[in-house]
């Protein structure tokens, strides 16, 4: 089937999906198949930390995606983390199938600060863009500006732009045009 | 450059190992885990890990302290960061103690750990470069900075070994680029005389009469310019090893004189009276083939029996291809350090490419071609692309090994390969050939061919 598969984890703006069926369908040579949403899975919740472990979530898409996706991303408005790290923005299978984005702290108001939409949607399409080229091979960039760049802090994401930069650009262009990994 | 430096991930908690692993791995990291301390070392054994991430509390068998230190022993080199969700001083100050490098608590701020590893790598790699540099400047090379697994070079360098702390004269031939002077290094500096001067003279860049001064020295007045006297290299050598690269260029009088200090280890300086002693082991190297130089009255029989007392041949590349992948990586790492680019490595398919090539400039020509395709990458990886022009026939044009046959026989089998190629097409076959189809009816005959068609 070769598609790629958004999956909504509880619940998610449409607004953000229709930004991320856009922006992956200007980058990547797949059609786009929106499934129903799933609900959160309860083992993910940690309580401790009030988080969600992304792993468990990770797991989750695995199994309820179709098994001839050839990408399978998941969105999310809860917050992400793994056992080691204090939050992650998404996380991907290098060079596997899967991807989960966190919109949580994507949203201007996490930071205490009024919500602002175009903003919330330029953050939604890096963080998509990050994920995605994990899954294609792409590791992280130099470039400080390329959407593949390491963001541990909302300032680095607000620093990406909305494309690749020429290297990880080719690396994509070239990798699709072996019709690898597709 | 990433890839030079993997990780170890240790810690009983699968969720815990994998989600770290794969967050490194999104950072172009290799790395592996392992649920607890025997598996890790069995790892650590196999792979020079440059950071071990170890959990510290790890139920039955070895905790973190134990495993770093069993880690430690197997690669002092690694950099251990001790993690632990249990933050106490007392544990922080015993792992620090026992030789972490770093300890953190678990869960981290992303930057902080990115930020870790970044300042880990970053002395690593000034450390390489250091070692790799001083390497350079001392060239005091030793058997195994020689990167080999085929099995003729792996008795050369057992040889080198065991006749490093022995005087005897070695020869030591193989075409142009096949390492000559690094192995003589090699036997040097891994004997006893390790710490006395090793000398390189290159016979074939100096006339007779220079090659002479530069060999005995002379004395003030020898010659017209000879103001002060000066030693040669013979004098300059004394208790360690003179190196006479392309032995087989000197003139016949330096063949005598030189075939005189073999047999009695005295000489005199050009224009001195005076004979001077000197203990020196002579170490030979030629890319000519000695025996015809013989024949053809070029070469003194008698100096090559002194010179080849013990007898090295380097193959050459295209006889060692095994050893290609490992000699380009190491080239890759060495000269991007010392260019300041950041090239992660060669891909497979480029690799390919390298090994399929013939090298008649050898090692040599392998690192200038590595070193040119650094200059020229523009991807972060060396591909394809960088060697192209290597398959368009290259910078020299490929070299044909003749074989030691006659040459009747080389027509025969000339003849049997163009029928085989023509699928046993007498006309086809004679077109090729360039010859016309009744002499190749005869050659057939005459080397009873039996031919198909």
């Amino acid at each position: 089937m070769n598609e790629l598969c958004l999956v909504p984890i509880g619940s998610v703006p449409a607004s953000a999906l229709e930004w991320i069926e856009s922006a992956t369908s200007e980058w990547f040579p797949l059609p786009i198949r929106r499934l129903p949403a799933i609900p959160i899975p309860a083992g993910a919740y940690d309580a401790k930390r009030g988080q969600y472990q992304s792993v468990e979530i990770m797991k989750m898409l695995a199994q309820s995606a179709p098994h001839d996706a050839a990408r399978v991303l998941g969105v999310t408005d809860v917050d992400l983390a793994i056992p080691m790290l204090t939050f992650l923005f998404g996380q991907a299978q290098f060079e596997g199938p899967v991807a989960v984005v966190s919109l949580c702290r994507l949203h201007q108001e996490f930071y205490g600060l009024p919500g602002q939409e175009s903003l919330l949607r330029e953050r939604t399409v890096k963080e998509v863009l990050h994920e995605l080229g994990h899954t294609f091979g792409l590791v992280h960039c130099s470039d400080s500006r390329c959407p593949m760049s390491l963001a541990t802090h909302i300032e680095f994401v607000d620093a990406k732009a909305e494309q690749y930069c020429a290297r990880c650009g080719l690396h994509l262009a070239q990798r699709f045009a072996r019709e690898e990994g597709i | 450059m990433k890839k030079n430096w993997p990780i170890l991930v240790v810690d009983d908690e699968e969720v815990m190992c994998e989600s770290l692993a794969a967050w490194l791995r999104e950072d172009g990291y290799r790395v592996d885990t392992a649920p607890n301390g025997q598996k890790a070392l069995e790892l650590a054994r196999a792979t020079d890990y440059a950071i071990c991430f170890v959990d510290l509390k790890m139920p039955g068998g070895m905790d973190g302290i134990e495993t770093m230190m069993e880690i430690h022993r197997v690669r002092p080199e690694a950099s251990i960061i001790i993690i632990t969700a249990y933050a106490t001083v007392d544990t922080a100050i015993q792992a620090m103690k026992e030789g972490a490098q770093e300890y953190i608590v678990k869960p981290c701020n992303p930057q902080e750990i990115s930020m870790l590893v970044s300042r880990i790598l970053k002395l690593k790699k000034l450390q390489s470069e250091n070692a790799i540099l001083r390497k350079k400047l001392t060239r005091q090379y030793r058997h195994h900075d020689v990167i080999t697994k085929n099995p003729r070079m792996e008795e050369i360098l057992a040889l080198t070994q065991d006749v490093a702390s022995l005087r005897s004269t070695v020869l030591i031939r193989g075409e142009s680029g096949t390492g000559k002077e690094l192995i003589a290094r090699a036997v040097h500096f891994s004997g006893n005389r390790a710490d006395k001067p090793f000398i390189v003279v290159s016979c074939a860049a100096l006339t007779e009469t220079l090659l002479e001064s530069e060999l005995f020295g002379y004395e003030k007045g020898a010659f017209t310019g000879a103001a002060t006297q000066a030693k040669g290299k013979f004098e300059l050598a004394d208790g360690g090893t003179i190196f006479l690269d392309e032995i087989g260029d000197i003139s016949p009088k330096l063949q005598a004189d030189l075939l005189r200090v073999l047999q009695e280890r005295r000489f005199y300086r050009v224009g001195g009276t005076q004979e001077i002693e000197v203990d020196v082991r002579v170490i030979a190297a030629t890319n000519k083939n000695l025996a015809e130089e013989i024949q053809q009255g070029r070469f003194r029989e008698d100096l090559y029996y002194r010179l080849n007392v013990i007898e090295i041949r380097l193959p050459p590349l295209r006889e060692r291809r095994e050893d290609i992948p490992m000699l380009a990586e190491h080239f890759v790492q060495r000269i991007s350090s010392e260019l300041g680019r950041d090239v992660a490595g060669i891909t497979a398919e480029a690799l390919k490419m390298l090994i399929a090539y013939d090298w008649p400039g050898n090692v040599r020509e392998l690192e200038n071609v590595i070193e040119r395709a650094i200059v020229t990458c523009h991807n972060g990886k060396l591909d394809e692309q960088e060697f192209s022009w290597l398959q368009r026939g290259g910078a020299q044009p490929q070299r044909w090994e003749i074989p030691d046959i006659s040459l009747g026989e080389l027509e025969r089998r000339a003849i049997v390969a163009a029928l085989e190629r023509k699928h046993g097409n007498v006309k086809e076959a004679s077109s090729a050939l360039g010859i016309d189809r009744s002499t190749l009816y005869d050659k057939l005959k005459r080397y009873e061919i039996s031919h198909r068609g």
